[in-house]
């Protein structure tokens, strides 16, 4: 039997309350930390587009990244004619969790993606692409009442969750979102990461894929990219439909063009200004620590939302003490720069976040 | 205050810490910054103000704009009471979009892109003072580090460039404003880009992140550096470096003293 809480209000869980409050595809309640300005971009008020984009104040446009958690911290999503840069952890893969989100997402909203990465064989990492998390009747009923484990003993699922270290409350903003729910068309979704995306969804796409790897400069991405984007210029009043960039560890050591490092900050900023004047996102991983202290800076500079992931090391006792539901976290999530939401493009006010690292939680929900 | 710092503090607007700090007549001015502590509103600032309709002649700015596009800082100055379309279409504001800087061929010489991109400005510079309008004009970069990149690393290139444009500043009666980005080059050994243009900066504005971390209040502080004895001014209350806290805002920024912010 399912617990019942009143709607609105939940019991005050444990401080990682990704735990305790779980069903399948819940959001978790407002953010401690909504700024003034931020009632705008509560998804129970702006309904999403088919395409999956949502808009915003001054004329911004969201996509979702398909972490609906990191949608909430970005305070929206990414925004449409950003660049979010991710630096990663040379010790674990988790920036794939992040990309395969981020494409998934994607080809759920039929959004056009171009991909690439130092692999023989990009198109084999859709693959990997997890399918949204089924909802159903049963679990919007649980949802709307505000929790407890599922009675009907579906097969455990594993999602990636990112959690606050500190969350202090819940809010209303949760029973709204299970209304959203069973829309088709929402704006943002949770991915079972052990389930494949269905494949006809793949081929019905226009998805590219590029491979980085023993190439030895960056002009064949740089003029897929170019021919992706003047597909997707920005236009006023213009219907809304939105690409994705994925690329996946830029400056690699497998990477032909590896060492030209002036060349990949240079592809870097003519990206930046195409992706600009565009509705498109584009995602970069990259393991920064190939790269020199300096030319890392450069790239810093250059992202419009700087992501950076670390891995937690298993069986730290240091950190189980520190952190409660440690055994359920594989890394660390820090927020560097968001692009800002206030206006179609950056505005000069920096969005100072009350927590800026989080953490990275793969659940299994039953 | 004395009234003739007061005329200079309403020339410049407000009479807030940065414009007590920047003593009148800097021509070269560089304004440094890292990531966690950006800068560029400092620019915003500092555009605002030359074009700003002061007195008699009215001011006249060059962006040279790397970093955004025009809409960007539109959009901006905006919301900071500086309407740049209106300035742009009365040439008091002229706007060089180089985000595809130097662009075309890339077998082009880097030298020669920049000692075009230089008499553009030149011309643009050189019209202005003709006018009647006697006023300061202003020549911004934003910003030297994507110069770099755009030149393809060539430093010495960028340098050249940049020592054209102090030339301006000295035959033409205007400032050069530059935006670099200090942790870029922390790191190197050797005197790069940022060591020379604090050699030959009149005036150092560096930001960098509060020591304990971040705050909702305070961005973060601003050092002020006045680093020559500066023609026909009297030295700036006799005090070369200042230090303050700032906040930005939609509409601007605050400027304090750690400590004293309401």
């Amino acid at each position: 039997a399912a617990t019942s809480l009143s709607p609105g209000r939940v019991a005050a869980p444990p401080p990682m309350a990704a735990a305790a409050t779980g069903t399948g595809g819940q959001t978790l309640g407002r953010s401690s930390f909504s700024r003034a300005a931020s009632s705008k971009t509560a998804s129970s008020s702006s309904s999403p587009t088919a395409s999956g984009v949502k808009l915003g104040p001054n004329g911004a446009a969201f996509v979702s990244s398909g972490i609906p958690d990191l949608d909430r911290i970005l305070d929206g999503g990414f925004l449409l004619g950003s660049v979010v840069m991710v630096m990663e952890d040379s010790d674990a893969p988790h920036h794939l969790l992040l990309l395969r989100a981020f494409m998934a997402q994607g080809v759920v909203h039929k959004q056009p993606l171009l991909f690439a990465a130092p692999m023989k064989e990009p198109r084999s990492f859709l693959g990997a692409l997890p399918a949204p998390v089924a909802s159903s009747k049963e679990d919007a009923r649980q949802r709307a009442m505000g929790g407890g484990a599922a009675g009907d003993g579906r097969a455990s699922d594993e999602g990636l969750r990112i959690a606050w270290q500190y969350r202090k409350y819940f809010g209303d903003e949760r029973n709204s979102n299970a209304e959203h729910r069973d829309n088709k068309q929402e704006f943002s979704h949770d991915f079972d990461l052990r389930k494949p995306l269905e494949r006809h969804l793949l081929n019905a796409q226009h998805i590219e894929c590029l491979s980085t790897q023993d190439v030895d400069t960056l002009h064949d991405l740089q003029n897929r990219s170019s021919a992706f984007l003047s597909k997707h210029q920005r236009k006023e009043g213009g219907n809304l439909s939105a690409g994705r960039i994925a690329i996946q560890s830029l400056c690699a050591p497998q990477c032909g063009y590896f060492g030209k490092d002036w060349d990949m900050v240079s592809f870097l900023r003519s990206l930046k200004a195409m992706v600009r004047s565009s509705n498109a996102v584009a995602i970069i991983t990259f393991p920064y620590t190939v790269l020199s202290d300096s030319f890392c800076k450069r790239w810093q500079h250059l992202a419009d939302t700087l992501l950076s992931i670390k891995a937690i090391p298993d069986e730290d006792k240091d950190l189980a003490k520190l952190l409660t539901g440690y055994q359920d976290m594989v890394g660390f999530l820090h927020v560097h720069k968001v692009a800002q939401t206030n206006s179609q493009v950056p505005t000069q006010v920096p969005v100072i976040l009350e927590a800026s690292t989080f953490s990275l939680k793969l659940r299994k929900r039953r | 205050p004395p009234p003739q710092l007061e005329a200079e503090m309403e020339e410049y607007g407000a009479g807030d810490l940065l414009s007590e700090a920047m003593c009148a007549g800097a021509r070269v001015v560089v304004v440094e910054d890292c990531v966690e502590a950006p800068a560029a509103f400092v620019l915003h600032l500092l555009l605002k103000r030359a074009l700003a309709a002061g007195g008699g002649g009215g001011g006249g700015a060059a962006l040279l704009a790397l970093a955004q596009p025009f809409s960007h800082y539109d959009r901006v100055l905006r919301k900071m009471g500086c309407n740049l379309s209106m300035h742009r279409k009365s040439e008091r504001l002229h706007f060089f979009d180089l985000q595809g800087f130097p662009g075309g061929t890339q077998g082009g010489a880097i030298a020669d892109s920049l000692a075009q991109l230089y008499s553009a400005v030149q011309r643009v510079v050189e019209t202005c003072r003709a006018g009647e309008n006697a006023g300061r004009f202003t020549v911004m970069i934003d910003d030297v580090s994507l110069l770099e990149v755009a030149a393809n690393g060539s430093a010495d290139d960028v340098l050249d460039f940049l020592h054209y444009c102090v030339t301006l500043t000295s035959e033409m009666n205007c400032s050069l404003v530059v935006l670099i980005h200090e942790d870029i080059y922390s790191s190197e050994d050797g005197v790069g880009l940022l060591a020379h243009l604090r050699y030959i900066a009149d005036l150092v504005i560096k930001a960098a992140p509060l020591s304990t971390g971040l705050a909702t209040d305070v961005h973060g502080q601003l050092s002020v550096v006045n680093k020559g004895m500066l023609i026909e001014q009297r030295p700036a209350k006799g005090q070369k470096v200042w230090s303050f806290h700032f906040k930005v805002k939609e509409n601007g920024a605050d400027f304090f003293y750690p400590g004293s912010r309401h």
